[in-house]
């Protein structure tokens, strides 16, 4: 499948870009799509799909925006 | 007024959006550029937003507080890109009939405006940068 995916803050940094299509297998999680293009970074995520928050487990599918929020700083 | 902008926050702008001739108090809260973290000298700060939904979890938050008093106003203006200290990155404005709701609604503001709005800052330091997260 092919997932439209949304880095912000400290991820757009590590990644380059603000945003970019992947290709993840069938059974992709919002978490293991985010193991699969950070492994090891260490960092608490929280995971937006479609623009709702969603838990890691929750199944991507075809077309989907996936979005990595690191930790806020609002205020 | 919900806004995010990216330069100085008009914040008269802010307060005039909440006034009214109910309203006995105005209060406003400013967060703004401070020049040190945990001892470590700030020069500056750099603020991202998820615009589309930062917007929306701002217009959420300011339901939330007129749903908890309903007789309150509230404005919420965030800064977005560089914010030099000594410079209001928000401002959050109440207006209310009495001094009490206003000074409640406008804490329970700022913490879930922290705790639930995808707003990043960045520090900028002599000799480096450090994306900062907000304690709960």
């Amino acid at each position: 499948m092919r997932v439209r995916v949304l880095y912000f803050a400290i991820l757009k940094e590590r990644r380059g870009r603000a945003q970019e299509d992947v290709d993840l297998p069938e059974g992709a999680t919002a978490s293991s799509a985010f193991d699969h293009l950070f492994p090891g970074i260490g960092l608490p995520v929280a995971f937006a799909v479609n623009e709702a928050m969603v838990p890691g487990v929750a199944p991507l599918h075809d077309g989907d925006e996936l979005a990595f929020l690191p930790p806020l700083g609002g205020g | 007024m919900i806004a995010l902008v990216d330069g100085p926050i008009d914040t008269p702008a802010v307060e005039g959006a909440v006034r009214g001739d109910a309203f006995g108090a105005v209060l406003t809260f400013q967060g703004v550029g401070r020049n040190s973290f945990g001892g470590r000298p700030v020069r500056s700060l750099y603020y991202e937003a998820w615009t589309e939904v930062a917007l929306r979890e701002l217009q959420a938050v300011a339901a939330d507080v007129t749903a908890r008093w309903p007789q309150v106003r509230i404005a919420v203006a965030h800064r977005v890109g560089p914010v030099p200290i000594g410079e209001a990155a928000v401002v959050i404005a109440v207006g209310a009939p009495h001094r009490q709701e206003a000074y409640e609604a406008s804490r329970f503001a700022i913490d879930a405006l922290k705790a639930r709005v995808p707003i990043w800052k960045k520090e900028l330091y002599e000799d480096g940068e450090e994306w900062i997260a907000n304690r709960p």
